[in-house]
């Protein structure tokens, strides 16, 4: 650090005294650029003032702590802040609870029993069961080291669901890369190439969740040119914990154990990285910040902490993600309104040499911090010996409200935890313009055999068998419904796990995404990945349905990108309240920007369903010549943002919405069908629309399909074949029901709007029929199996 | 012995990760299954309290150096004398996917001529390389010697999935002809990747999954105590974890993995 700026303390260790008292507003600026903690005059100003109240300066230890406590990534300051129009104007005061809190507190709904409280959100499941969900983002590491970034961020949610005292059931996965073929020639330098960033971003998930024996179930991969430069890794977890064992009431005079791996000098300053910008020094400069992965020792925690679980040892348990110890701590202290007081130099370390803020702020993998009675400490330390997992006792919960941190006999960081908690508020310029896309004027094709298998074999819509595969989603025993139905690997809506032996309750995991809308408007964006989720969920039989929301965006410091973020807000509370499927937990990872440009704006929907009896799911593939196809929920011209646009090379403007009334009267009625047992596949309309979920439908059921438009239910400015075949308008499902059951069916859905739209047929063929009644589609099922499965698998 | 005096012990270590859904194998056939850390069979040194003993499958030790090989030494160097007893009484040990490549790393299989120095066969890295998940048909082709395959008629095709990124049997180049020979004379051959209508894999991908030589999926020691299998039975021990159930009128009760479990149980049970 500049000499003049700060003092080293003589003592024998790293230990330095920043000059902050003296400093000027430029001088502030530089301490923080060069301490790498990233924070804003503002925010150096506001500590600046609380030295001064206590007449002395900070110790690097202090400073080191509090920017990781208010970087972005660890207290989300621009959800928490107030955002304004460029003419100062308050558009929203904390978006965090005004917008994705609100509907779940308004909603108030019982089974859920935690939420946006821990680590992960907690709902109900069966007596004293419950289910604890997270899904995280680890977009920047990722970009860097795509192995390790991506391997992390499976261990790094994994370690949330521990964090509530919960047995982690099932992994998920959302990807969103560059396109594999990508020039070479036009990749700036210090970014890396999509093909090598898909290759070790999927290597890295299924190395974790593989090796520790979780099943990874559910997920997606896109792609589109702005992720480029910006990867974007989505990784979830699901766990299970009995209630009664789940404790959260730290105590003065309790032990902080640290345990599971050792402290080094990985993942320094991660969240700080994390709250930049991407440029072509990233890579030279924050390698560091990525940290190293070791599933086996996750493993190990895992055995020893449902353990200390079942035995009632602990008082509190959190994991060590961003910030490390110096986050975990604080937080544990704080949430339960205590002090405490840290012996850093009882910390295991890697390797000798480490300056007192390295370990308190150092971000290495695997370890889990405890708050254990003195008189539990021996059993709680013997159950991790007996796991191999090395843990030890690094300080001790305090009555005042302080964080203390002792370094061989000297104090280097004496903190107010209010302080630390209490960042000043942000305060952002949020600018929304619309986009200036227009509708293209396309010819319609009089045969669309061609577009539909161009469409099957586009990167967004192909099988991604060849990467589900990598990934062990049987592990454990209990997956009922799989990513891949059958010999023909269907891909099927949802994934449903059985987590318990005497139970035939089941969970079920969806997701929702659609980042291509956003391009045109990301409240609709936001509103059909809400709809996509639930209704993946509904489709196989899920319900009482919980929302995840994570959000992937650019600077919140430049305001058209704040604009756009505060629009799909807006429209998670209200999507949210009116499906009545509240948020539980959610995560923002914001300044994904690159040299390249921003992240196309892209939010993923997680969704986490219950179906009371597993053996009425419903999967993708049709089961018999002769049922009835129906088409449930109006068909419009809502072709902005699809698949069948970015075909033909347009964006389009006319993005899917999402009529509510309708669509929720559609979700309820077709889980009463798969009740009732009338429903024998089903399958919701996304990408590709009607064409592609049909084809879907009959590949992977290996019986063929036939079409009539004309019985598509459509609104009346709806008159190409084209369009009504990939239309991509929302609450849209097909569904195959015997013909036995038309009447009960038809009943049953009184009240929505659908219609028999075709025939599972004995021949392989997938025929359609226009709207005039003129053969557009027909093609044999290996046709179909063949672009859907080697487009995708060839590129790779 | 009676089935209720039955005793299994399922072994574990750091990154064993089927213990649970193998251990419910066991209880839903009534038979008592523990689930036991290696450290605490070599502190109380009861390994031989047992009647029968599992290496279910996971990631042991990371399956650093090879997978299971870890493992298989410490097995070998901490448990090695009462491991030999315990195999020469001719109780059963199974080996499931990550515990057949330690049964194979100790030298427990094939065991040509009991428990071998080193190992004589190997689960090398699969072809086409990479970790495979997915479900396959292996064909049945023991004439009676296996005691976990008793239940089983010969030339059954059974429904299993496979998941694992080293599974592809193999003996040395200069030894295959004689092994395999010696492998099929002795009745060791247990398993074989074959398609849907018990024809032979032939090496063809993804129906041999790993590209392992003569489509070999399972192997039992020469006496048929000792047994090894790729596939995990345990994750087709129910009709609800099958890939397809959903399109049957009726769900079945169970899969082929639980005929394993059964069998074995018979043989403990009948001795």
């Amino acid at each position: 650090m500049s000499i003049g700026l700060c003092m080293k303390r003589n003592v024998p260790f790293e230990l330095t005294d920043i000059n902050l008292l003296d400093a000027n507003d430029k001088q502030l600026l530089q301490i923080s650029k060069e301490l790498g903690i990233g924070l804003s005059l503002i925010e150096m100003k506001s500590i600046q003032k609380y030295f001064s109240k206590k007449e002395r300066n900070p110790t690097d230890v202090e400073l080191q702590t509090i920017g990781q406590m208010w970087s972005e990534h660890c207290f989300h300051k621009t959800f928490k802040g107030d955002i304004v129009s460029p003419d100062e104007k308050l558009i929203i005061s904390n978006m965090f609870k005004e917008y994705i809190a609100k509907a779940t507190k308004e909603l108030d709904l019982p089974w859920c029993l935690s939420v946006f409280e821990d680590n992960a959100g907690i709902v109900d499941f069966e007596d004293d069961c419950a289910i604890a969900v997270k899904v995280e983002t680890h977009n920047h590491p990722a970009a860097i080291e795509p192995f390790g970034g991506a391997a992390t961020g499976t261990g790094g949610v994994i370690r949330d669901i521990l964090g509530v005292w919960a047995a982690p059931i099932a992994c998920t996965d959302v990807l969103c890369f560059g396109p594999l073929d990508y020039n070479h020639g036009k990749l700036p330098v210090g970014t890396k190439h999509p093909k090598y960033i898909f290759r070790g971003v999927v290597a890295g998930i299924g190395h974790y969740g593989n090796n520790m024996g979780i099943p990874t179930v559910n997920g997606a991969i896109y792609f589109d040119e702005s992720y480029v430069g910006n990867v974007v890794v989505y990784c979830g977890c699901v766990g299970i914990l009995p209630m009664s064992k789940f404790v959260k009431d730290t105590k003065p005079g309790d032990l902080a154990v640290l345990a599971g791996g050792r402290t080094g000098r990985d993942g320094i300053h991660g969240v700080t990285f994390a709250s930049a910008e991407l440029t072509k020094e990233s890579e030279e400069v924050s390698r560091s910040a990525v940290q190293i992965a070791n599933p086996i020792e996750e493993e190990k925690i895992k055995r020893a902490i449902i353990e200390i679980r079942n035995q009632e040892l602990g008082s509190a348990i959190t994991d060590l993600g961003g910030g490390g110890l110096s986050c975990a701590v604080g937080e544990m202290a704080h949430r339960s309104n205590c002090g405490v007081y840290v012996e850093l130099e009882k910390v295991l370390l890697k390797y000798p040499g480490m300056a007192p803020w390295e370990i308190h702020v150092s971000e290495s993998q695997e370890r889990m911090l405890l708050s254990v009675s003195e008189k539990n400490l021996e059993k709680v330390l013997a159950i991790f010996k007996s796991e191999d997992v090395e843990a030890t006792r690094v300080g001790r919960f305090t009555e005042d409200h302080t964080l203390k941190v002792h370094y061989r006999g000297h104090t280097v960081a004496d903190l107010d935890l209010y302080f630390l908690f209490a960042p000043p508020r942000t305060r952002r310029i949020a600018k929304w313009k619309p986009s200036n896309y227009v509708e293209p004027a396309i010819a319609e094709p009089a045969d669309l055999t061609q577009d539909l298998l161009e469409v099957l074999s586009s990167a967004n819509v192909a099988s991604k068998e060849c990467v589900i595969r990598t990934y062990d989603h049987e592990v454990k025993g209990n997956t009922v419904l799989k990513p891949l139905q059958g010999k023909y690997g269907g891909p099927n809506d949802a994934a449903v796990i059985k987590p318990l032996t005497d139970s035939w309750r089941g969970v079920v995991i969806s997701c929702g995404m659609n980042p291509n809308y956003g391009k045109i408007d990301p409240y609709w964006m936001a509103a059909s990945a809400i709809d996509e989720a639930i209704r993946n969920n509904v489709s196989v039989g899920g319900r009482r349905i919980s929302l995840l929301d994570n959000f992937t965006w650019g600077s919140p410091e430049k305001p058209d990108r704040l604009g756009g973020l505060t629009r799909a807000c807006k429209a998670c509370y209200d999507f949210a309240k009116a499906f009545g499927t509240p948020f539980i937990s959610g995560k923002d990872s914001l300044y994904n920007e690159s040299p390249l440009g921003p992240v196309t704006p892209t939010l993923l929907i997680t969704a986490i369903g219950i179906i009371p009896d597993v053996r009425k799911t419903v999967s993708v593939d049709v089961k018999k010549p002769g049922n009835l196809i129906y088409l449930v929920g109006q068909t419009y011209p809502e072709l902005g943002g699809s698949e069948y646009y970015r075909l033909k090379g347009y964006v389009g403007k006319t993005v899917p919405k999402v009529r509510i009334e309708q669509a929720r009267k559609t979700m309820n009625s077709i889980t009463n069908a798969i009740d009732s047992g009338y429903v024998k596949s089903c399958h919701d309309l996304s990408e590709g629309g009607l064409a592609v979920a049909a084809a879907e439908m009959a590949l992977s059921g290996d019986y063929g399909i036939e079409l009539n438009l004309k019985n598509v239910p459509k609104s009346n400015d709806l008159r190409r074949n084209d369009h009504v075949l990939f239309s991509e308008s929302n609450s849209r499902f097909l569904v195959e029901v015997a013909e036995k059951n038309r009447e009960d069916f038809e009943k049953l859905m009184e009240g929505n709007i659908f219609s028999a739209v075709g025939r599972v047929k004995k021949r392989d063929i997938l025929s359609v029929n226009g709207i005039d009644g003129e053969q557009i589609v027909d093609v044999r099922l290996t046709g179909l199996r063949n672009a859907w499965k080697r487009a995708f698998g060839g590129k790779t | 012995m009676k089935k209720e005096e039955i005793s299994v012990c399922i072994l574990r270590v750091g990154g064993t990760n089927c213990d649970a859904e193998t251990k419910r194998a066991f209880d839903d056939l009534g038979v008592k299954a523990k689930i036991v850390h290696l450290n605490v069979i070599i502190k109380k040194g009861n390994l031989l309290n047992y009647s029968a003993i599992v290496i279910p499958g996971g990631f042991s030790y990371g399956d650093y150096v090879r997978a299971g090989a870890i493992w298989a030494k410490e097995v070998s160097v901490k448990l090695g004398s009462e491991l030999q007893k315990f195999a020469e009484a001719g109780r059963p040990i199974l080996g499931i996917c990550n515990g057949f490549q330690v049964l194979v790393e100790a030298g427990l299989l094939p065991g040509f001529e009991g428990i071998s120095k080193y190992p004589e066969a190997a689960l090398a890295t699969n072809v086409p390389i990479g970790y495979y998940c997915g479900w396959v048909y292996v064909k049945h082709e023991n004439r009676g010697k296996c005691i976990f395959t008793q239940k089983i008629p010969k030339g059954k095709a059974l429904r299993i999935p496979v998941a694992h990124a080293e599974g592809r049997f193999i003996f040395s180049k200069e030894n295959e002809n004689a092994y395999l020979k010696r492998l099929c004379d002795n009745d060791q051959l247990v398993f074989r990747y074959c398609d849907e209508n018990s024809e032979p894999a032939n090496g063809e991908y993804p129906v041999n999954p790993n590209g392992a030589s003569y489509d070999i999926a399972g192997i039992c020691n020469p006496s048929g105590t000792i047994f090894g299998l790729m596939p995990h039975p345990e994750r087709a021990h129910y009709g609800w974890q099958l890939p397809d159930w959903t399109k049957r009128e009726r769900m079945p009760k169970y899969g082929d993995g639980r005929l394993i479990f059964e069998s074995m149980v018979e043989c403990i049970k009948e001795k």
